[in-house]
């Protein structure tokens, strides 16, 4: 089994693992994957009045290939509008870290979890108005 | 802790091979350049020189199990002898039946021997063990038919380390007049086996599994009551006809040594690896939602198999590289195989992929055992902190309640 450095940095290393208030009417949280399948990932993101993501953490259930994915996103997350967000491709995911074939799910996982906590925060916030 | 890239990884996987005492090579060398006779060569010194050898192993492989010599037939090892038994015996008894059974947690070369054998006719019974890993006597009463030729029971499983009532299960065999074949590669040298007590027709050796060379192994087959078997390799007519083949002279002096090395010190050493295990357990039970898989009791010193819950079979594996194990989890697929052996025994996938095989042996020290401790800690936290299940059931949340989006 070979991981490429990026992929063995980040499961060293993981960046930005955590949890936010998911009460907070700025975090939306994503949960997405199974434990059957030996995936969960969960992917919070906390946005400025002004729709800029300040801050996002995650908490992944899952291989080192998963866990570099969601710590990857955390990283590109920051600083980027909910728009920008939701444009990150799994496939952008799988070069940075030089996924191998069986290891694409764990990048596909990742990009629902963007999808799924921006659609948390967009229906929190759409309750609101 | 410190990383030492140069180290070698803690060897913990005695159940998969363990090295060659170094009292068996120096034993086996002069067999493969000075006394290279082909022990079947009658006419010369070089082949009586090789002869004596063999037979002088045979005799220690005997031993150690207490049966006769002449019932040791050499093999190239355990999955070899277990095909030979498991086809030979049947095949030779088909007349009586063509009914075999055996246990859903056996080592895949019985399981796959017994496939072989449904595609030619057979039809087969995999029982299921007991949540402990153990076989239930009268489930096992009740699988055998009028027609049941042959029944297979390992003595010690490769994965959960559990010992089998085989004198229980020979006497049920006995009684309904079917053939008992025991896979015995986990048990030689952890294990007392008398085969003079024992009702066992047939019994599989390895020598690799008790500090001998790869590539032998033994079947002992019985001669009173006579077992018959038919042959699977024909050719000189060796081992009486049951394995033709030029007799791997050094392999076979090295597993002679290997057993009678057994024999003698194996009480101690099983003392003493019982002592390292309890430690290990005992440490590693430290941790909150651990899980021991298989039965404790009955069980060899050698082995702990051990579940953590909420962590992910292939980071897991990853976190203790430093230490050489075995995981419940073939994390090189995409596809999720859990081991088939923690499924049979009613683990959930998960618990079944965040398994860890330790098993101990004549060379691990007190040292190894203390590291793979701290290093299963720190990891295990690390790894817990950062999973979402570890939070929800530290909130109280029923994993298994929860309906997932199955991706």
């Amino acid at each position: 089994m070979a991981y490429s450095d990026k992929v063995l940095d980040h499961y060293e290393n993981p960046r930005n693992v955590g949890t936010l208030d998911k009460d907070d009417p700025h975090v939306g949280t994503g949960m997405v994957g199974a434990p059957a399948c030996g995936d969960v990932m969960k992917l919070q993101i906390k946005v400025s009045d002004d729709g800029v993501i300040e801050d996002a953490k995650f908490k992944t259930y899952g291989c080192g290939s998963a866990i570099a994915s969601s710590s990857l996103v955390t990283e590109w997350l920051k600083g980027k509008t909910l728009d920008q967000a939701s444009e990150i491709k799994n496939s952008a995911i799988a070069e940075e870290l030089a996924l191998p074939p069986v290891k694409i799910h764990c990048s596909v996982l990742a990009e629902d979890a963007i999808k799924s906590a921006i659609a948390d925060l967009k229906s929190k916030q759409g309750k609101l108005i | 802790m410190t990383k030492d890239i140069a180290r070698k990884p803690i060897y913990l996987d005695y159940s998969s091979t363990t090295p060659v005492d170094p009292r068996v090579a120096e034993k086996m060398i002069p067999f493969i350049t000075e006394h290279f006779g082909n022990p079947a060569s009658r006419s010369h010194s070089f082949g009586w020189t090789a002869e004596e050898a063999v037979e002088e192993a045979r005799d220690e492989v005997a031993k150690l199990v207490n049966a006769d010599p002449r019932e040791i037939v050499w093999t190239s090892g355990a999955t070899e002898s277990n095909n030979l038994a498991i086809k030979g015996a049947s095949h030779f008894y088909s007349t009586k039946g063509k009914h075999i059974l055996t246990v859903s947690t056996e080592h895949k070369c019985v399981i796959d021997s017994f496939r072989e054998l449904e595609r030619e006719g057979y039809t087969a019974t995999y029982l299921e063990p007991e949540p402990n890993g153990l076989v239930d006597l009268e489930k096992f009463k009740k699988a055998i038919r009028p027609d049941t030729v042959l029944a297979s029971v390992m003595f010690v499983n490769n994965e959960i380390g559990v010992i089998q009532d085989i004198e229980a299960l020979g006497n049920i065999c006995r009684e309904q007049k079917v053939i008992f074949h025991v896979d015995a590669a986990q048990a030689t040298g952890k294990v007392d086996i008398d085969l003079e007590k024992l009702p066992v027709d047939l019994m599989s050796f390895s020598a690799h599994k008790t500090y001998g060379p790869k590539g032998i192994g033994a079947l002992y087959v019985r001669r009173k009551p006579r077992i018959r078997i038919e042959a699977q390799m024909h050719g000189g007519g060796h081992e009486r006809g049951m394995r033709s083949g030029t007799l791997a002279t050094h392999q076979i002096v090295g597993m002679g040594e290997a057993f009678r090395i057994a024999r003698i010190e194996m009480q101690l050493e099983n003392e003493r690896i019982r002592k390292l295990r309890d430690k290990l357990l005992h440490g590693l039970q430290d941790m909150e939602e651990v899980y021991v898989n298989g039965d404790l009791k009955h069980r060899i010193a050698h082995n702990l198999n051990i579940s953590f819950n909420y962590v992910e079979g292939e980071s897991l594996i990853m976190a203790v590289k430093d230490i050489a194990v075995s995981s419940g989890s073939a994390c090189t697929s995409a596809s999720l195989e859990p081991s088939y052996v923690l499924r049979a025994l009613g683990r959930s996938d998960e618990l079944a992929h965040s398994s860890i095989r330790f098993s101990i042996g004549r060379f691990t020290t007190e040292a190894d055992v203390d590291f793979t401790i701290q290093l299963l800690k720190e990891k295990i936290y690390k790894l817990r902190e950062l999973s979402p299940l570890w939070d929800m059931f530290k909130d109280g949340i029923d994993i298994s309640k929860v309906e997932w989006a199955a991706h």
